[in-house]
């Protein structure tokens, strides 16, 4: 690996490269997928290669490869160096990358107990089964299907300043799903897990981090009054929503409306680009003033948590949003320099050794208030709404504003209780109205962090984990859909 | 070793019930921009092996991005001790038996390379140059691979398939991003690529978008080009279970049990079908997968040979997608997914342009973005319009609408077809990155719901 990188580096140094890095990954995953109890599907991979990026005559050069030795890391690097050639041409901005200290051949480790892939198959397989089991021989229950998803990376970084770090992170996301069918109305109705995929180890399934037996228990009886809940009707409501929605909600419209390469345009062409542009930063009022949100890679068990992120730079916590202002953005080291921010704040990332770093979402949360109310007070300030629980579909626009979502439960709020579940509800807003209509945040006692496996950016497409933490949240007067409606029926 | 050494050896080492390997070499390059600049670029190459080992009814997969002579049996064993342990598979079938005599199995693996991009990166110089001096920003994706497949199996299969695909996307702007535009294409080699011509029909919408309206949310008479309908009708592709349809889960359960085959889903006679062979959307002609999913692939499935298939004939519902055990427990055929698909209506010959011109007042899309399933009962889906909605009046272009966000389903819309034109070769906008090789029309709706409207540019 070393010999590689030295190899490498020592290449495009001769060949003129202002800047260059090399990257050696090992990526093993493992998913599994039962059905009904049996196994649908099992497929255990691993990826290895290795990449060399240039800055060549203020152009980028990447390229990647899969045989790990010294003579073709050489190989590579030139190609790079090639590629770099090609481009120049087409080049109107040289690129230059914001300062970073040298961290010299440093490690960092994510935290966990049982790493995944030493578990036998047979043991996942054994409880997942056995979950699947519970829930098939719940009254109304026609099918389950059960998923654990697993992920073991390991990055080796080396750049020409001579920083080298050497990292591995876990993670996984367990998730089981019931659902009941009417065949005689023609109907069916799903009901999902919220436990959040984490960064964490297997114990994830097995401890008490999450009351896998308790939210088991309760699905069965969910999944039924939700089968036969009333249709919502169209129109404003109070909503009070649940950690394991908002998430979603996060980073759609925060999460992806902060990275500062799209607000310049660089994912025009794809992802799109914010509303936040860069020339609101410090000014644009994005939400009430009870709002919060950092951006941090550094949060314990955050899956987007690492040490140094794949431009060589140490994480780091930051605010993007202060008491309802836009005060910062997501940051690589190309765009750090480009708008002399000065120091990247870590959010370069490459999902894979055969693609190029890009700036990637962090852990993007709403901070809960400090002796703010609990979920059954903010419940409580609703004369009539809806309680949201767990995510389902959603999507928002190229720009960031107009969102839709849906969700796992929506429980009717009447003068400051529940008042069991409604169905074919979807929450639609503007970003800025939406978050604008945040009247209250939970206390620290009410926060959880959850996120995703499969946030998608960048062409070719990159997918990236990612956390989102917040407490529950109250909103006033959102528009809510009724599906059925929408679907014309 | 060469990826058919890597087979012939891993096939050797096994001691399970049957053994299926796939080894792919890869080999990719791509040039990135934005705002009149390049921005990113590549030149990768990468490696796959999977082992299925069969044992007993059950599968194990173990897939790796490379292995030496010496970790082969490890990957092997670890395959075998994968089976074990998942236990017996629904989806589970003999495994497939040679059909003919196996066609160029000795040859190499056949590489791209960034030189294959060489004339779009000169086209781009001289249309960034232009672009600028007519007051246009350009952005844009383009991108070829090759990819070489040899699938060796126990029953004495030995088969290779050379995979190219490429697309090309340009995406043009106002400076103030107020107005945006967008054309993409897909192709195998970029020799029918002409960056220039590109660009010349992001002008002219641009132009087209000189005169912004500003419209509410409603239903409207709307034409959805072919990049729009190949966005919706992949989603159906792929979501067409048989087994989930017979199990009541889906938009195709019948009410009352069974499926909705035989139904006329549209008045129209539009066909919705896959071809391996077909002209310009050759696609691998046989069938591969190195996990099972649904009910609709099967790793048991590798190297069926794959047929034409009808989804929708003339209006009516004639099939879903099956694996083979599948197709044995409920006595149809076996229909896998195959990596095509063409929506038409035989006879019809009309260009986006003719429908235009027969529009006395509508909305006529560029393409859909961030496509996602609302409720599976219906199939009711949302997303956004995007990089261009016109107005149309009097046969005319006359101006561009702000954005919506749309809330409809595939299946739904099919009833509700009043003009299907000119089936075409078209890249989809949101679900290029899976899927390239299609072929759809430009679809007459009207009605459409444009639930709220977008702010979005």
């Amino acid at each position: 690996m070393r010999r590689m990188a030295d190899a490498a580096l020592q290449r495009v140094r001769e060949l003129g490269a202002e800047h260059a890095d090399f990257r050696l990954e090992r990526i093993r995953n493992q998913d599994l997928v039962l059905r009904d109890g049996r196994v649908d599907s099992a497929s255990d991979g691993q990826d290895v290669g290795f990449a060399v990026r240039v800055v060549h005559e203020g152009t980028w050069g990447f390229a990647a490869g899969v045989d790990l030795t010294p003579e073709a890391a050489v190989a590579v690097a030139e190609q790079a160096v090639e590629v770099a050639k090609v481009s120049r041409p087409v080049n109107s901005e040289p690129i230059e990358l914001a300062d970073e200290p040298v961290y010299a051949d440093v490690t960092w480790v994510s935290p966990y107990e049982v790493n995944p892939f030493d578990v036998p198959d047979a043991d996942k397989f054994g409880l997942l089964a056995e979950w699947s089991e519970r829930l098939l021989a719940a009254d109304g229950v026609d099918h389950v299907q059960a998923m654990c998803l697993q992920v073991q990376e390991n990055k080796f970084y080396a750049d020409l300043a001579g920083t080298i770090t050497t990292q591995q992170r876990v993670r996984l996301h367990p998730e089981l799903e019931a659902t009941s069918v009417d065949r005689s109305r023609g109907t069916f109705e799903t009901m999902r897990t919220c436990a959040p995929p984490a960064g964490r180890g297997w114990e994830y399934l097995t401890g008490d981090t999450w009351d896998w037996a308790g939210e088991l228990g309760r699905i069965p009886e969910w999944l039924a009054e939700k089968a036969k809940a009333p249709s919502v009707d169209p129109g404003r409501y109070d909503l009070v929503v649940d950690p394991t929605n908002l998430w979603l909600t996060i980073h759609e419209s925060i999460g992806h409306a902060t990275e500062l390469d799209r607000a310049l345009g660089y994912e025009a062409a794809y992802a799109g680009t914010s509303f936040a542009t860069f020339d609101k930063l410090g000014t644009l009022q994005y939400g009430s003033p009870v709002m919060t949100v950092t951006g941090d890679r550094t949060t314990e068990h955050g899956l987007a948590t690492i040490g140094y992120d794949d431009d060589g730079v140490r994480t780091q916590q930051w605010d993007l949003i202060r008491d309802g202002r836009l005060v910062g953005y997501q940051l690589d080291r190309r765009m750090a320099r480009l708008k002399g921010l000065g120091r990247s704040n870590g959010c370069a990332f490459a999902d894979s050794p055969g693609h190029i770093p890009v700036q990637r979402m962090a852990n993007v949360s709403l901070q809960p208030a400090p002796g703010g109310p609990s979920l059954d007070e903010l419940i409580g300030g609703v004369e009539r709404g809806i309680y949201v629980v767990g995510d389902k579909s959603w999507s928002i626009d190229m720009q960031r504003y107009n969102f839709q979502f849906t969700g796992q439960r929506f429980f009717r709020i009447e003068n400051g209780k529940l008042a069991g579940q409604l169905r074919d509800v979807a929450y639609q807003a503007t970003t800025t109205d939406f978050w604008g209509s945040m009247e209250a945040v939970g206390g620290p006692e009410t926060f959880l962090l959850a996120g995703a496996f499969n946030c998608g950016k960048a062409q070719p497409g990159q997918v990236a984990a990612v956390g989102h933490g917040c407490p529950p949240a109250l909103f006033r007067g959102v528009n809510i859909l009724n599906t059925v409606q929408e679907g014309g029926r | 070793m060469n990826p058919q050494e890597t087979v012939e050896r891993a096939l050797a080492l096994s001691k399970a019930d049957g053994c299926v390997v796939v080894a792919t070499e890869r080999s990719e390059a791509n040039l990135r921009w934005a705002g009149n600049t390049l921005t990113t670029n590549g030149s990768m190459r990468s490696r796959g092996i999977a082992v299925i080992s069969t044992i007993g009814g059950a599968a194990g997969v173990v897939q790796r991005s490379s292995v030496d002579a010496h970790e082969l049996e490890d990957l092997v064993r670890a395959s075998e001790q994968a089976a074990r342990d998942a236990g017996p598979n629904e989806d589970a079938a003999p495994l497939v038996e040679p059909d003919g005599t196996p066609a160029g199995w000795d040859e190499a693996p056949v590489e791209t390379s960034i030189g294959t991009l060489g004339g779009v990166a000169r086209s781009l110089g001289s249309v960034f140059e232009r672009a600028a001096g007519q007051q246009r920003l350009l952005f844009g994706f383009a991108e070829h691979s090759l990819e070489t497949r040899y699938v060796g199996s126990s029953t004495g299969l030995r088969l290779r398939h050379v995979q190219p695909t490429g697309r090309i996307d340009l995406n043009g702007k106002s400076p103030d991003y107020a107005r945006s535009a967008w054309v993409g294409r897909s192709t195998r080699d970029f020799t029918d690529i002409d960056v220039e011509a590109l660009d010349g029909e992001l002008a002219r919408r641009l132009e087209w978008a000189a005169r912004p309206v500003e419209l509410p949310a409603g239903r409207y008479e709307t034409l959805l080009p072919p990049a729009a309908v190949a966005d919706l009708f992949f989603y159906l592709y792929v979501t067409a279970g048989d087994r989930a349809a017979n199990e009541g889960r889906t938009v195709f359960s019948k009410q009352g049990g069974g499926t909705r085959i035989g139904e006329r889903l549209s008045p129209l006679p539009v066909t919705l079908r896959s071809d391996p062979a077909a002209p310009g959307l050759e696609a691998e002609p046989f069938f591969t997968a190195t996990r099972s999913e649904e009910g609709t692939m099967s790793v048991f499935d590798n190297g069926l040979p794959l047929r034409p298939t009808d989804w929708i004939r003339d209006g009516v519902l004639t099939d879903l997608v099956r694996t083979r055990a599948y197709a044995e427990q409920t006595g149809a055929k076996p229909t896998p997914l195959i990596d095509n698909l063409i929506l038409e209506q035989p006879g019809s010959t009309a260009s986006v342009d003719d429908m235009v011109a027969r529009t006395e007042r509508g909305l006529l899309l560029t393409c859909v973005w961030y496509v996602r399933m609302v409720d599976p009962q219906t199939m009711l889906m949302t997303g956004l319009t995007r990089d261009g909605v016109y107005l149309v009046e009097g046969g005319e272009v006359t101006g561009a609408v702000n954005n919506f966000r749309w809330n409809e389903s595939p299946v739904n819309l099919l009833s509700r077809l009043t003009e299907v034109g000119a089936s075409e070769r078209v890249l989809p906008r949101e679900f290029a990155d899976y899927f390239t090789r299609t072929s759809m029309p430009t679809l007459r709706v009207p009605d459409f719901n444009m639930s709220t409207v977008s702010q979005a540019s």
